[in-house]
């Protein structure tokens, strides 16, 4: 029921995520896409729980709590990086560099 | 049966033990106490009178007792590889109880008289501790049953040269002297090694009783094998007994203190190169060719250092000139097959030379406290600063004189008996090889020189007006009797020496021949020696002592007539003279085409070349920069870039599912 149109929902979310990642530069913007893909994960979970048991949809679950401790992380780090370079570029946030 | 005993003899290791304490004794005060010398002088020379005594008791009871081969005290098993067994062990057999009395006895006599000459040394304990271990070695190296171990004592020996010659180290040409007697005598030991090496290979024992056995059979006697054994061996004794082209150490060694030089540069460790082609002499026997290359050696070497000693100032130099003709001479007796007379000349050499050492040490000692007592700056070893000593120091003179009278071969002292068995025994293989009548020429000449520049030593040191200096006469005298005392002993030794072994013609009975026939008997099968007899051996003595007493008349005529010059006001030496004084540019001509090569090539090449640019250029710096480079390359992926590292995140990731998924 509905299990292919599901996963290829999934598909496209999650490739629309990691194309976020890859191609913007802004912080904050980047931050939503991962949250983009951990969903598309969580939708993925929700569709395949209805063959192979509730696991999936417990999964869920931790992945949401976990998603919103690094959401508020996250958050702080690019507030904090904010306020040092007045910038969320990420194109300016290279002092790791070789 | 009851079990035979042996009396003495199994206490032959206390003969090294003693000196062995006495060293550890001398070497812990040196360090802790130097100020001490009263125990170490009592601690110093009462082990070498100990050691003395054993050596007595053993070779009295060596007398009774009549062993086949040596014996051999075995005192634990030191090499122990498969076949190869080496064992610390001591074989005593009659060559080696001649051996053992001169080291201990002679070596006696020169530390009573170290404590008088080395009294206001502030290195006294350190000396003494130096002294007793030179005994310790030089007695290993005699004492020692197999090659290796006598070559302990022989790099021992070594070491304690180099340590005592370089005893003053505080002036450099001082230590620079001990280098050089180092570096030249490592030139022999390779020799050495290499000869170990080969008796190995070929007859596998390092044993020298067993090669003594074994070399008769299982070598080709005149074969290439034992003519290289023999010749390698023979290249570490020109080291170590300072023979020609290795010779130019022993002059220099004279930096050492006086007594040094009269026990290791004279007495001793130069003449272990002796001992060791007696101690080998069965196979030096076998080897015609090495042997007749001994003798030659010898013979130059007799004859050349003696041209150098007839122009030589420096009392020290001509008698380290004259040890190296003498040594020449010892190399004559064991390369013609008297190994006999080989042994004979050196133990008379021991009593005569150590003599002419201690007694020259004397007169340095004299001359030194005046020109301390004035503060003069004066050379005190210059024979043209002395003359005229003997009203000051009579004791010394006369005994200095029966020195000379025993080294230019003068009847009926010590040195006329074994110098003039060396020569009738080269004369006598002239029948066979006519090489050697050349040989005894030169060793002819030679003794003509010696009688020359002893006689003239003699006759600048004491004989004529003195030219010390007015003020310095005064403070002159006699050495206290802790130094002439020695010298009383070793002057009667000089005299009396030759009874030793006593020629038939005075009614002798060749003494030492017999004794030490047992350990020459295997040489004998392969080279007999037929010697002089009857109007042949009186012609040859006769002509001996005539050139002698020539060599002696034209060494005083020659030196008294001409007026002396003291040291600072002396002229340059002229023509051939200057030539002799400059001991024929030797040092020189070794500077330029051996030492300055080896260091040029070591700065240019080695130093700069090798090591600067090849090791530390190429490898160390080279490693460097290729390591810097690669973390250069590893560092461009670092760009801080986020999105960098998630793309390279992704590669790999896919990289990593294609590779587990396919």
């Amino acid at each position: 029921m509905l299990l292919g149109p599901a996963l290829a929902l999934s598909a496209i979310l999650f490739s629309i995520g990691v194309a976020g990642v890859l191609l913007r530069r802004n912080a904050i913007v980047l931050f939503m896409c991962i949250e983009l893909m951990l969903n598309a994960v969580n939708l993925s979970f929700v569709a395949l729980a209805q063959v192979h048991g509730l696991g999936g949809q417990i999964m869920v679950f931790f992945v949401m709590t976990v998603a919103a401790a690094e959401a508020a992380v996250g958050l702080a780090i690019i507030l904090a990086i904010f306020r040092h370079t007045q910038s969320v570029d990420l194109q300016n946030i290279n002092v790791l560099q070789g | 049966m009851p079990q035979h005993s042996y009396g003495a003899i199994p206490w032959i290791g206390l003969t090294v033990l003693l000196p062995l304490l006495g060293f550890l004794v001398n070497g812990t005060l040196a360090l802790v106490r130097p100020q001490a010398k009263r125990v170490v002088s009592l601690v110093g020379t009462g082990v070498l009178l100990a050691s003395f005594i054993v050596a007595v008791l053993v070779v009295l009871q060596l007398r009774q007792e009549t062993l086949i081969g040596p014996y051999t005290v075995t005192f634990w098993h030191w090499i122990v590889v498969d076949t190869l067994q080496i064992d610390f062990a001591f074989a005593l057999d009659h060559l080696s109880a001649v051996m053992l009395l001169v080291v201990t006895g002679v070596g006696f006599l020169i530390h009573v008289f170290s404590v008088g000459y080395m009294r206001e040394d502030p290195g006294y304990a350190r000396f003494f501790a130096y002294l007793n271990l030179f005994i310790v070695f030089m007695l290993l190296l005699v004492l020692g049953s197999t090659v290796p171990l006598m070559f302990v004592g022989w790099e021992g020996v070594g070491l304690c040269s180099y340590l005592l010659i370089g005893f003053w180290y505080e002036e450099k040409a001082n230590a620079d002297a001990g280098k050089k007697a180092f570096i030249v005598n490592r030139i022999g030991d390779f020799g050495v090694l290499l000869a170990m090496f080969i008796l190995w290979t070929s007859i596998h024992t390092l044993n020298f009783a067993v090669i003594a056995e074994r070399a008769p059979t299982m070598l080709e006697a005149g074969g290439p094998v034992v003519t290289m054994v023999t010749l390698f061996l023979f290249l570490g004794c020109v080291g170590k007994s300072a023979q020609i082209p290795l010779y130019v150490w022993l002059p220099d060694a004279m930096a050492g203190p006086t007594p040094v030089s009269a026990l290791i540069h004279a007495a001793t460790m130069v003449t272990a190169g002796v001992y060791l082609v007696a101690r080998t002499n069965v196979l030096f026997a076998m080897a015609p060719l090495s042997s007749t290359l001994v003798a030659g050696i010898g013979a130059l070497t007799a004859l050349f250092a003696a041209t150098i000693g007839l122009r030589q100032y420096d009392i020290k130099k001509v008698l380290a000139y004259s040890t190296v003709s003498q040594l020449g001479y010892m190399f004559i007796g064991v390369g013609t097959g008297a190994y006999v007379a080989g042994v004979f000349h050196l133990v008379t050499h021991a009593f005569f030379k150590a003599l002419l050492f201690l007694g020259s040490g004397s007169v340095i000692h004299a001359m030194h406290q005046a020109y301390h007592a004035t503060h003069a700056h004066e050379d005190a070893q210059d024979m043209r600063n002395m003359g005229g000593l003997h009203r000051y120091m009579p004791w010394t003179f006369a005994l200095m004189t029966i020195a000379t009278l025993a080294i230019a071969g003068v009847p009926p002292f010590s040195g006329f008996f074994s110098k003039d068995e060396i020569l009738a025994a080269a004369f006598a293989r002239g029948a066979e090889h006519p090489v050697f009548y050349l040989f005894w020429g030169m060793g002819l000449v030679g003794a003509l020189l010696t009688a020359y520049y002893m006689a003239r030593l003699l006759t600048m040191t004491f004989l004529g007006d003195n030219r010390t200096g007015t003020a310095e006469q005064e403070h002159l005298h006699e050495a206290p009797w802790v130094m002439t005392a020695p010298l009383v002993v070793l002057g009667a030794l000089s005299l009396a020496g030759g009874i030793l072994n006593l020629p038939a013609f005075v009614g002798g009975h060749h003494a030492l021949e017999t004794w030490l026939d047992p350990v020459f008997e295997p040489a004998k099968k392969f080279s007999q020696l037929v010697m002089p007899h009857g109007s042949t051996e009186l012609l040859l003595i006769g002509g001996a002592v005539v050139i002698a007493v020539i060599g002696l008349v034209a060494g005083i005529r020659g030196t008294l007539v001409r007026p002396i010059v003291v040291a600072k006001n002396a002229p340059a030496e002229m023509g051939f003279a200057r030539v002799l004084f400059n001991k024929y540019y030797i040092d020189e001509l070794y500077q330029f085409l051996i030492v300055s090569p080896i260091v040029g090539l070591s700065r240019l090449v080695l130093w700069k070349g090798v090591d600067q640019s090849v090791v530390d250029g190429f490898f160390v710096n080279g490693s460097a920069a290729l390591m810097r480079g690669l973390g250069w390359l590893g560092s461009r992926l670092q760009t801080g870039q986020v999105g960098v590292y998630v793309i390279l995140f992704l590669v790999g990731v896919v990289w990593i599912l294609g590779s587990v998924l396919r």
